[in-house]
């Protein structure tokens, strides 16, 4: 690591001091082209963001940047230094080439102090709460009837996912819900937003999860199997549902599971099995062709004929999934441990002969995406 | 238009988006667009996301759209009765942007996607109003 990365542009906001015409996202994005010009590169050279203060995914958004790499450490002022300790070793290992670090903070004038969103001077605060949205069951679930129109897909199959992901959780005795249900139950349950009924929306609950990662070289020191990493992705997209490029397909998804195939040097067709990020009964279905695992408009077809149900060929979130298993509210921890589970052949629902496991999670509202290839043998 | 009772969230714009809500407050949809890639774009922000050139203009949009998408809430939220509509449009420019519908039921029957609409106004205050949208041609 020592000597293989160097900071090239440095610059500060072209003014200091009192700046009441500029908000806070507007002193991030003048401090960034500021930098940019001092070395002579474009926003289109940057392929990774860090920031603290702000989401990255805002930043990036803001910028017109598609990153592969994404840090939004945020630990007060020391923020920036623990950046650049993680851009040099993102770039290190090749996982992006060029880091943009920014800062910007309207402390003294007070204007668009934004942040993650929420205030009503964030673009979201401005432009989406005005007219009803709240929270996720009525921003996640947008996209969707669009897709139902683009690819036929019908509620029946819609409702499918969470048929299947309760089968899954009938055989976990952790699940919260474990009793089954057909596709006539879900559609009979409580319209939440159309076209989203109850049984379509994760549940809400308490619990937690961790992992404890160490050197190849010492993983089989341990008295568990080890599961090894053998490819990453990370994007992110907008922090605003309703700016989404194509609400077809998620951009971050995409961005981040060809990356994480690529370093694993892995395809879809090599994969055992699969976690998708299931807020909402929707995300499978994106995730399922975002990732390359099924042609576009395919998906809802896909778990309709059960390839993803209990002794299909693609089983997918084999805990229940945030629908009948567990969702606290970030819900990816509990992807990960499943896949380890399934890798370890400790599962409760156990796939026989997991050799590979992809755990794939969703930041915000299709604002981010985050995607783990793990395997059996480091190789 | 009346406004519910309960008071929705207002937004308060920012040196960079007020040519926006200045627009809206004088009964227009004002976009961006950049000189050097010729892109409209939303939400506003001085350079272009496409290009990132900081050439850009302001200009007055048609308020002509097609429904892109949309949810129907069926729980109420301050200053909404459900069932309430939470809708996207595209604009006749490209950009898309979230929106209510109005003058139109709020029934998946009566919202049809791509279904044309055109832009209205609902003044929150003396300085908001929102740009809503209703059926085309039924001002």
């Amino acid at each position: 690591m020592r000597g293989r990365v160097a900071i090239v542009g440095a610059a500060e906001t072209s003014e200091l001091g009192v700046i009441p015409d500029l908000s806070q996202i507007e002193l991030h994005a003048d401090a960034a082209r500021n930098a940019l010009a001092d070395c002579g590169l474009s926003l289109r050279d940057v392929d990774g963001v860090a920031t603290a203060g702000e989401s990255p995914v805002a930043i990036a958004h803001y910028l017109g940047i598609t990153p592969r790499w994404l840090d939004g450490t945020a630990v007060g002022g020391c923020s920036f230094m623990i950046h650049v300790r993680h851009a040099a070793a993102a770039i290190a290992a090749g996982q992006c080439s060029t880091v943009l670090i920014t800062h910007g903070q309207s402390g003294r004038s007070r204007v668009g102090m934004g942040g993650r969103g929420g205030s009503a001077t964030s673009l979201s605060g401005q432009f989406e709460a005005p007219y009803g949205v709240a929270g996720p069951p009525t921003m996640f679930t947008i996209p969707a009837l669009r897709y139902m129109k683009q690819f036929g897909l019908s509620h029946e199959e819609l409702a499918m996912v969470a048929v299947v992901q309760r089968e899954w959780a009938a055989r976990n005795p952790r699940a919260m819900y474990r009793e089954p249900i057909k596709v006539a139950d879900v559609l009979a349950s409580r319209v939440i937003a159309y076209p989203f009924h109850l049984l379509e929306c994760c549940l809400v609950t308490d619990g937690g999860g961790a992992l404890v990662l160490v050197g190849a070289e010492r993983a089989r020191d341990f008295p568990t199997r080890p599961v090894y990493v053998l490819g990453t992705g990370e994007s992110s997209e907008t922090p605003m549902v309703s700016q989404m490029e194509d609400f077809t397909s998620s951009r971050a998804f995409r961005v981040s599971g060809r990356q994480a195939f690529g370093e694993a040097g892995l395809s879809p067709a090599d994969v055992d099995h699969l976690m998708i990020y299931d807020a909402f009964a929707h995300l499978p279905i994106y995730g399922l062709e975002d990732l390359g695992f099924v042609p576009r408009g395919e998906a809802g077809r896909f778990i309709w004929e059960r390839n993803t149900a209990p002794g299909g060929r693609l089983p997918l979130n084999t805990n229940g999934g945030g629908l009948s298993y567990t969702h606290t509210g970030m819900y990816g921890m509990f992807a990960l441990q499943e896949s380890v589970r399934q890798l370890r052949g400790t599962a409760p629902a156990q796939v026989p002969d997991v050799e590979i496991s992809v755990a794939h999670g969703v930041g915000g509202m299709f604002a981010a995406a985050g995607t783990v290839i793990l395997g059996r043998e480091p190789g | 238009m009346p406004e519910p009772r309960a008071r929705r969230p207002r937004p308060v714009p920012t040196p960079e988006t007020r040519h926006y809500w200045e627009g809206a407050r004088a009964g227009e949809l004002r976009l961006q667009r950049c000189r050097a890639c010729a892109k409209a774009y939303f939400p506003p922000r001085p350079a272009c996301p496409h290009c990132g050139s900081a050439d850009t203009e302001v200009f007055r949009a048609s308020g002509r759209a097609t429904l892109y998408s949309y949810v129907i809430h069926e729980r109420p939220a301050p200053g909404f009765e459900p069932p309430y509509a939470i809708a996207v449009v595209a604009l006749e420019e490209g950009p898309r942007l979230m929106t209510s519908l109005v003058d139109v039921p709020q029934t998946p029957e009566a919202l049809l996607l791509d279904m044309p609409l055109e832009v209205r106004f609902q003044k929150l205050d003396d300085e908001i109003s929102l740009p809503v949208f209703a059926p085309a041609g039924r001002a």
